[in-house]
């Protein structure tokens, strides 16, 4: 008993002493991120993008966050518990998080909030998202260069529009080098299991395809084709070290540009809520190294890539038709991004059915 | 050397109130070792772990809304486990009855009435009721084990709703993302205070407790739950019907769980998504003991629970530690409350091996015959 009231008493006094007083004088720039930042994919992307934040800014910012933060009634407590604590601009980087960032924000109408792949916005909430579809369309024309078969094969996680969108561009980046060109999909429903996306992997190959792309966050289906002696695609950040023989290239989400912009603006005093959607031209999206193919298909990559740059080719041009052989797109015309954003539907030479 | 559990002939009842208390200070202590191991200043970890989401009214609305939904669900299991009835599947019981419950404001969401609130809470409880049913049927009529088919059913519930909110529910107006439309203001849980975002549905968590409380402590239901949970045989000879026990037990904690999950989504999400629940269900299984079975002390043990999500999130943001502390915490919690409790049925024997071998012959012997 006398432990026991010893135990009490010594708890009591470790919770007794108040030590929590920091220095203020930093401008805060909070992240609220949906996954581990050490998850290899997603998450990743963005840390790295808050440590080229930090790095940029050195002592003038500190860049707290939060991971993990399930999408659903927790991210709201978890996006004001920031707004209390004196962040300036708060980024809340997973999709998921849009309604609650909104509330949060009207709550708090002078911190600034940045909600990345959303599409509600106010005065004190921009928008941000990165055109990957501009990455994937390279992809697909190296991809239908690369095939013997004329099949490739494409994890996919959740079919929502950003996967769709994803689909359809490698589909006609592919078919604008062999209009025959094929895609086998496998929905995964996951962004992030290894142990999921390499079965994927694996049944895409003995279904006979011999290129493999991804749109969910982790390295087993490079290393699964590295095994099975295929070529791949890495996503969201270089895989290339997953697959030395066997990346063709990797979408790269190198969102620290976008960060640093952002905060630039916020300390000069001109941040204004914007619906930013950036691609290729802006950084916010780089390809990884072309390796692992023969000069012209190179060759072939780097000059779509400075076409989409520059403003001269949309990866969604005309003409295109849904896989129902409707008409999508006429002859040169090129669609709204409000379409791209709520696509709901493939375009011919998907070989799956899109779950609805 | 052996170690060996001995039961103890008559449990101390001085501990066995004690025990919920010396197993938060031991989770406080191992807790306060963790953080020095990790390199952080235990103290001040500690402190802005417990006390501090305590000092400021925001973080108690936060703690509030958090324990809602445990305590609701804590009491009903808490029904379930006196009577032996050992309902694991609150988490899809939840889900169901948000499902059930998001049928007025979604299907006919044309509809505004005053009448739309207590409907949604009415369907969430018979969602969540019959979906408990399940495992009751199953139980009673088929003598199958509730353990693993409540547990089962949860990942069923879950797949139905995301299936739900990607399929015949999608909202119109969300770009075709998995959710479905906004609730209307009337489908909302209103909040109680000006102060912060506490809404009915911890009104309903405090008087759920209480009035089980009651039922417990004053009716003859309660004596019966007690009887059947504690001998079957017994309860039989005083004409309660065990069978009718699991229906009871298993329907009454499947609609706290259904009026939780739909008290959660309309109170706190407005609209339903692919995942609701941050594992309250199973949570609530640490409440439910925490608080010993009783429901007042499952109110106590609801607001801690919830204390350990606010606080995490705090210590994760003041000390950069990983997210996980929490469900460390939680776990350290479950392991030394188990223990305490084991400790006080029991008491640990020290067998040398000299005497293992004859008490090993003896179980040979025992064997043979």
């Amino acid at each position: 008993m006398k432990k026991l009231l010893l135990a009490l008493a010594t708890s009591a006094a470790v919770l007794g002493f108040a030590a929590s007083a920091s220095a203020q004088d930093k401008t805060k720039i909070c992240f609220i991120y949906v996954g581990s930042k050490t998850d290899g994919g997603w998450t990743q992307a963005h840390d790295i993008g808050r440590q080229a934040l930090q790095a940029e800014f050195g002592d003038k910012i500190e860049t707290p966050f939060l991971e993990s933060v399930p999408e659903g009634p927790d991210a709201e407590r978890a996006i004001e518990r920031m707004a209390r604590s004196g962040c300036a601009l708060v980024f809340t980087t997973s999709f998921g998080f849009m309604d609650a960032t909104i509330k949060v924000a009207e709550k708090f109408p002078d911190v600034k909030f940045e909600h990345a792949t959303g599409f509600k916005s106010a005065p004190n909430v921009a928008t941000y998202n990165s055109r990957f579809y501009e990455g994937r369309y390279i992809q697909g024309q190296i991809a239908a260069k690369m095939s013997q078969k004329g099949v490739a094969g494409y994890i996919a996680s959740f079919p929502i529009p950003e996967v769709v969108m994803g689909i359809n561009a490698f589909v006609h980046g592919a078919q604008s080098v062999n209009p025959d060109f094929k895609v086998k999909v496998i929905w995964a429903n996951t962004w992030f299991d290894p142990g999921k996306e390499a079965d994927a992997a694996k049944a895409l190959i003995d279904q006979g395809v011999d290129i493999l792309t991804q749109h969910t966050d982790t390295t087993a289906p490079m290393q699964v084709a590295a095994e099975r002696g295929i070529k791949a695609f890495g996503q969201a950040s270089d895989m290339i070290k997953a697959g030395p023989e066997t990346q063709l290239t990797a979408i790269v989400d190198t969102w620290g540009a976008y960060y640093i912009k952002r905060t630039k603006e916020l300390l000069d005093g001109t941040w204004k809520s914007e619906q930013v959607w950036d691609g290729l031209k802006d950084g916010i999206l780089t390809m990884a190294p072309y390796t692992n193919m023969p000069d012209d298909v190179k060759k072939m990559a780097e000059d779509t890539e400075a076409k989409i740059r520059s403003g001269e080719l949309h990866p969604f041009t005309g003409p295109i038709k849904k896989q129902d052989g409707s008409e999508w797109l006429k002859d040169g015309e090129k669609p709204e991004d409000g379409v791209l954003l709520g696509m709901n539907f493939y375009i011919a030479g998907v070989d799956d059915k899109l779950p609805q | 050397m052996r170690i060996e559990l001995e039961k103890r002939p008559q449990a101390s009842v001085f501990y066995a109130v004690l025990s919920p208390f010396i197993a938060l200070v031991l989770t406080v202590i191992a807790g306060g070792i963790m953080f020095w191991l990790l390199g952080k200043d235990p103290v001040s970890a500690l402190y802005s772990f417990f006390v501090e989401p305590l000092l400021d009214v925001w973080s108690l609305h936060e703690i509030a809304i958090k324990a809602a939904p445990l305590i609701l669900i804590g009491v009903g299991l808490s029904i379930c486990y006196r009577s032996n009835n050992w309902n694991i599947g609150a988490e899809g019981q939840f889900i169901m009855g948000a499902i059930a419950g998001s049928i007025v404001p979604v299907v006919f969401h044309e509809w505004h009435s005053p009448l739309v609130l207590p409907l949604m809470l009415i369907f969430g409880m018979i969602g969540g009721a019959l979906y408990a049913a399940i495992p009751a049927f199953l139980k009673a009529n088929l003598n199958t084990n509730e353990i693993l088919s409540s547990l089962m059913l949860v990942y069923v519930a879950q797949f139905f709703l995301d299936w739900i909110v990607r399929g015949p529910w999608r909202s119109p107006e969300g770009y075709n993302f998995p959710v479905t439309r906004n609730f209307a203001p009337e489908a909302i849980l209103p909040e109680i205070l000006d102060s912060g975002r506490t809404n009915l549905g911890f009104v309903f968590a405090i008087v759920a407790a209480v009035l089980i409380w009651f039922m417990m402590r004053y009716t003859l239901k309660g004596f019966e739950i007690t009887v059947l949970g504690q001998s079957e045989r017994a309860g039989r000879f005083a004409g309660f019907s065990s069978r009718r026990m699991i229906w009871f037990s298993m329907l009454l904690s499947g609609a706290l769980a259904g009026l939780a999950g739909i008290s959660e989504v309309s109170g706190n999400i407005n609209k339903l998504q692919p995942i609701i629940s941050p594992g309250y269900g199973f949570t609530a299984i640490i409440v439910a003991f925490l608080g010993r079975l009783n429901p007042l002390g499952i109110i106590a043990a609801g607001l801690f629970l919830a204390l350990t999500y606010v606080g995490g999130e705090a210590v994760q943001l003041t000390l950069t530690v990983s997210d996980k502390v929490t469900r460390v915490f939680q776990g350290l919690l479950l392991f030394f409350v188990l223990s305490c409790d084991t400790l006080i049925l029991y008491k640990i024997r020290l067998v040398f091996p000299g005497r293992t071998a004859a008490v090993a012959q003896d179980g040979l012997q025992g064997g043979a015959e």
